[in-house]
């Protein structure tokens, strides 16, 4: 495929991992956060961890949506689908995560209606062709989804699609971060800024990392070639800056029609994360000239108060305070076929990679 | 989930189009981005075009790389 097996070519994989080794300064130590989930499957994936000298380290993030959505998201889910008539949409990845309660995947086993769409475009098909029913599109992702998300909404509004709505849970990475630098629990030297949400928002937004906090950031592609040059990158970076490696799709200022499609819908508002906790203005919310098209606002879900998974560290992993080795439940009574915790649900999850990829390079 | 495959656009009408990569076509909505010609290559996340790719760029970091002597 153009685009991508140029990027795993395997003599070039080999001589970019030889730069970084000879460059790297053996005096010093690297601690480098991959913020994106698909960074943490593909450095598994292709074991870019082996290639890498000892001096530097990387960590997983918290860029993974499906991880950081809390059970409350889910169990709001799971009381709209017991509503009558209603069709719950999602993208597959959402299906098994367990809830404080329960999953969409146990409840559509119990008779609810649960429909997996590829799309946000294909729930609005799904309203078109059931008028009588209300289609209720489980909005999650970041900057590079909720772009998609709000064309459906505005679609649904042009094509006056009245039985389609949107549970918002779309969440922002910049003020993650911020978050995450703040905190100070971790010594994060760099960052690799995540590819795709970088399409959407450009460089700007994350300018506070290498301003007010030192950090160098790189933001990088997802294929090998693309992760080894955006560490040789931050590594050799001079003084901290936010460089663009993947310069073939990132522009320095994003995509100008996405975000104003995102600006029409959304609102910025605080945020639960998973294990994490609030986050002041990481959260997008459907403006109020949209409620006909939120869901939040047109069922009002009435739910029980939400509790975490007991012994989960999904929280301390996605901040990358520890690794799924750290955790008691990890590959014993949390494993990708009976999860506990939503980084052992996602594909892309911190935890699922280190249980797919054990042994090759993640300890 | 933030994927994003890059597919070569064979067809367009308005916002909707087909892009295809590795002999799988797809439908796509093109709404997010300005400008598009058959034969173009977009980023394809969740159903729509969300950038068009750079060929001259993609070139560019092949060539830094196969140029770097070590």
């Amino acid at each position: 495929m153009k685009y991508v097996d140029e990027y795993r070519n395997k003599r070039l994989i080999d001589k970019v991992a030889r730069e970084i080794r000879s460059v790297a300064d053996k005096g010093r130590f690297y601690n480098i956060m991959e913020v994106c989930g698909t960074h943490t499957m593909n450095i598994f994936r292709f074991g870019l961890r082996d290639l890498l000298p000892s001096n530097i380290r990387l960590m997983s993030g918290p860029g993974c949506p499906v991880c950081v959505t809390p059970n409350e998201f889910i169990d709001k889910a799971i009381w709209l689908g017991g509503l009558k008539g209603v069709i719950i949409a999602t993208f597959g990845d959402m299906f098994r995560v367990p809830g404080s309660y329960s999953s969409l995947e146990k409840e559509k086993a119990a008779g609810c209606d649960v429909r997996m769409v590829y799309s946000s475009m294909d729930a609005l098909d799904i309203a078109r062709k059931n008028p009588e029913r209300e289609v209720v599109f489980l909005g999650v992702g970041f900057e590079t989804t909720s772009p998609t998300v709000a064309q459906s909404i505005l679609a649904a509004r042009k094509d006056e699609i009245g039985n389609f709505s949107v549970l918002s849970g779309h969440k922002t990475m910049p003020e993650a971060l911020r978050s995450l630098v703040r905190g100070s629990r971790l010594n994060i030297g760099g960052f690799l800024l995540p590819g795709h949400v970088s399409v959407i928002i450009g460089k700007r937004p994350y300018e506070f990392l290498s301003k007010s906090y030192k950090k160098r950031c790189v933001i990088a592609g997802f294929e090998p070639l693309d992760i080894l040059e955006a560490i040789l990158m931050l590594i050799t970076q001079k003084r901290p800056a936010i460089e663009i490696q993947y310069t073939r799709v990132t522009g320095k200022s994003g995509n100008p029609i996405a975000r104003r499609a995102m600006e029409k819908v959304f609102d910025k508002k605080a945020s639960l994360w998973r294990g994490i906790g609030k986050i002041k203005d990481s959260g997008l919310v459907i403006k109020d000239n949209f409620s006909d098209f939120d869901a939040e606002k047109r069922f009002s879900p009435k739910i029980k108060r939400p509790k975490e998974n007991k012994g989960c560290i999904c929280g301390d992993v996605l901040q990358g305070v520890k690794t799924p080795l750290d955790c008691g439940l990890f590959g014993k009574a949390c494993n990708p076929e009976n999860p506990v915790g939503s980084c052992m649900v996602s594909t892309e999850g911190t935890c699922a990679a280190y249980y797919k990829y054990r042994g090759k390079g993640n300890g | 989930m933030c994927l994003g495959i890059p597919m070569k656009v064979v067809k367009i009408d308005g916002d909707e189009g087909v892009v295809e990569a590795g002999g799988l076509r797809k439908r796509a909505n093109l709404s997010l981005t300005k400008g598009l010609r058959i034969g173009d290559y977009v980023l394809l996340h969740a159903g729509f075009a969300i950038e068009k790719l750079k060929d001259k760029e993609a070139r560019k970091t092949l060539q830094v790389l196969r140029d770097m002597h070590i």
